[in-house]
């Protein structure tokens, strides 16, 4: 009975804290709403970013790349045809002049972040520590550099608009939704557990005849396909972007949600994603002036710095995250 | 278009890229103590020299070795309530969280300078007192700015002295004994909290130095100074060998010295896809060499 219910739990718990934001996005003024499917959109980056990182214990920073390769994918394949030659006339002809819909754009941002980061693992899953660290910064260089400089593949360092904006608070909740079940799905599996046990031991684990780079690279890809669709669901919730919006702030900025939820649970990532974005939201409105009772009014200017102290009294408090990096569970 | 590239790298641009080796390589040095008794990788180190830089800007008017004895003051004592503060209750956590919360510190470094120049109105400050280090002088025939040959000499003298103390002192000793194995080296005796508040200071100096040197270069300091310069020196770090300090030096000074060469031999329209370049470089000695290009002997792997 036990082992039936687990999964089941794991899978509520996040579940059950996105369909409440989902909720709440439609419950509050619509110039507040979009907090809330920032705080969805957030959640699914994070988790796609976990199933790398927390499953194989090697620091990535290269995920945002396949976020922005399957944000601009769904992007400029969504924008329609009787503008699009017009804002970006250098497409290659293949882009240019095609238009597919909404689920279809999704999906192929999946694809794309999927495809971008078996290629790029190839090679690189052979990487561990600081270097694997610093090779997948290297991918975020090289991809950013190219999706800013070459139109003929996107809008170089102009902005993408008029990209229809499907993101609403039902897709931007499935779409959350989809992730999590994805990287559960991952986790228990046996591909899942073989790679957690070498992020525990990897001699070990190379002992009883995992494989560690094909695992990693497993996690990779599918770390990247998850990003490739949150970037979608980005890109459709914004309506335009640009390549500096992809890059290293929103990286440091998840990254710092993945370890102050704590590094190895997707528990852990999902309330990492919605307390980070939750507080950032707070201090945006709190720089405006909020009514709580007492009214709070910070001066402009010191949300970042508010944010950046939080961040890092949570991390010296809590070194293993807000959820201590397991799982929710319902007995102690 | 390789005679052009040639006859573009002339002696003025060997000297520049020397002058920015070698202020990477202190950069490098400042990294790499910290991370040799800490495992940790500092982050938050750019800022620091963003500091000294916004001192420097704002004492602008003091007689110039005032304002850089401040800038010394601030940036050490700056080094120092970071380990007291941040890296003293993170010990003995894993990296990723070491190099998380420094980020976060840097963030919030970051947008307490912006706050400052939102207040005076004047984003971009400029500190003027020490520029004229900038004016070229003329060795040989060969332009070459007073500063590079500056940077070039107190690097070396600095990384001497590094090394000499490293080497010759008790407490250098004791420090060498923390990065090879900390655990035991406490066993025998070697005090933690003073060795890691050491290399914390000796970084913070390193740090101080550097802050001086990058803001008679480049004069306008603002929020992100020096934040892309540690982002290559921590790339150039790790690319040349973070677990020993002199190959993380010489990591240092190679991208410093790499960075120059290219920036000065090429025309600004053809190096659009240099960082592309630059970087599917680094991917590649990482993917040969991942324990560093400068380490030699390959790291024993562990079984079972």
């Amino acid at each position: 009975m036990r082992r039936l219910l687990e999964p089941v739990v794991q899978f509520l718990a996040p579940a059950l804290l996105v369909v409440g934001v989902g909720i709440g996005s439609t419950l509050v003024s619509s110039s507040n709403e979009i907090y809330f499917l920032n705080a969805l959109v957030s959640v699914a980056i994070v988790v796609a970013i976990y199933v790398f990182i927390g499953n194989s214990g090697v620091l990535s920073f290269g995920q945002m790349s396949f976020v922005a390769v399957g944000a601009f994918a769904a992007g400029i394949l969504t924008i329609p045809l009787e503008s699009k030659t017009g804002v970006l006339p250098e497409l290659f002809p293949l882009l240019r002049d095609h238009t597919i819909g909404n689920v279809a754009s999704l999906l192929l941002g999946a694809a794309a972040g999927g495809a971008f980061a078996l290629i790029v693992g190839l090679p690189l899953m052979r990487l561990s520590g600081l270097a694997a660290g610093i090779a997948t910064f290297a991918v975020l260089e090289v991809t950013h550099n190219i999706l800013r400089e070459w139109t003929k593949i996107g809008p170089g360092a102009t902005t993408l608009s008029l990209v229809p904006e499907t993101t609403d608070a039902v897709q931007a909740t499935v779409g959350a939704l989809v992730v999590i079940a994805a990287a559960l799905a991952y986790q228990r599996s046996r591909l899942g557990r073989r790679l957690r046990a070498s992020r525990e031991d990897p001699a070990a684990a190379r002992g009883v005849g995992v494989n560690v780079h094909r695992e990693r690279l497993w996690a990779f890809t599918v770390s990247g396909a998850l990003a490739g669709f949150a970037g979608a669901l980005l890109v459709h919730l914004l309506g335009s972007i640009t390549t500096e919006q992809v890059y290293l702030e929103l990286t440091f900025l998840t990254l710092a949600m993945l370890v102050i939820g704590g590094l190895t649970s997707l528990w852990g990532a999902v309330v990492g994603a919605l307390v980070v974005s939750a507080l950032d939201s707070f201090l945006i409105e709190a720089e405006q002036g909020v009514d709580l009772g007492i009214s709070l009014d910070l001066p402009q200017g010191t949300r970042l710095i508010f944010l950046g102290a939080i961040m890092a009294l949570v991390l010296i408090v809590r070194p293993s995250g807000l959820t201590g990096g397991r799982e929710f569970r319902l007995t102690r | 278009m390789t005679a052009t590239v040639y006859a573009a790298v002339d002696a003025q641009t060997l000297a520049d890229a020397v002058g920015l080796g070698a202020i990477y390589a202190l950069m490098a040095v400042g990294i790499g103590l910290v991370f040799g008794v800490l495992r940790l990788v500092n982050f938050a180190y750019g800022q620091l020299i963003m500091a000294g830089a916004y001192t420097l800007a704002f004492t602008a008017h003091w007689r110039v070795v005032w304002s850089i004895v401040a800038c010394f003051v601030v940036v050490v004592a700056l080094s120092l309530l970071m380990d007291r503060a941040v890296f003293r209750p993170l010990r003995g956590a894993s990296p990723a969280v070491m190099l998380v919360t420094t980020f976060a510190i840097a963030f919030m470094l970051q947008a307490i300078a912006l706050l400052v120049d939102i207040r005076d109105d004047t984003i971009g400050e400029i500190a003027t007192s020490i520029a004229p280090l900038n004016q070229p002088t003329t060795i040989q025939g060969v332009d070459v700015r007073k500063i590079t040959i500056v940077a070039v000499v107190v690097a070396a003298v600095s990384l001497a002295l590094v090394a000499l103390l490293l080497l010759r002192t008790t407490i250098g000793l004791h420090m060498r004994a923390a990065s090879a194995d900390f655990g035991t080296a406490r066993l025998l005796g070697v005090r933690a909290n003073r060795v890691i508040a050491f290399a914390v200071l000796l970084s913070g100096l390193l740090a101080a130095i550097v802050s001086v040197m990058l803001t008679v270069q480049f004069p306008f300091v603002g929020p992100d100074f020096a934040l892309r310069d540690t982002i290559v020196v921590l790339v150039g770090v790790v690319v040349g060998g973070i677990d020993r300090l002199w190959t993380a030096t010489l990591g240092g000074f190679a991208i410093g010295f790499t960075t120059g060469v290219i920036n000065g031999a090429l025309p600004t329209e053809q190096t659009v896809f240099l960082p592309s370049a630059v970087f599917a470089l680094v991917i590649l000695v990482l993917l040969l060499r991942p324990a560093g290009l400068f380490a030699w002997g390959r790291g024993a792997v562990e079984r079972v």
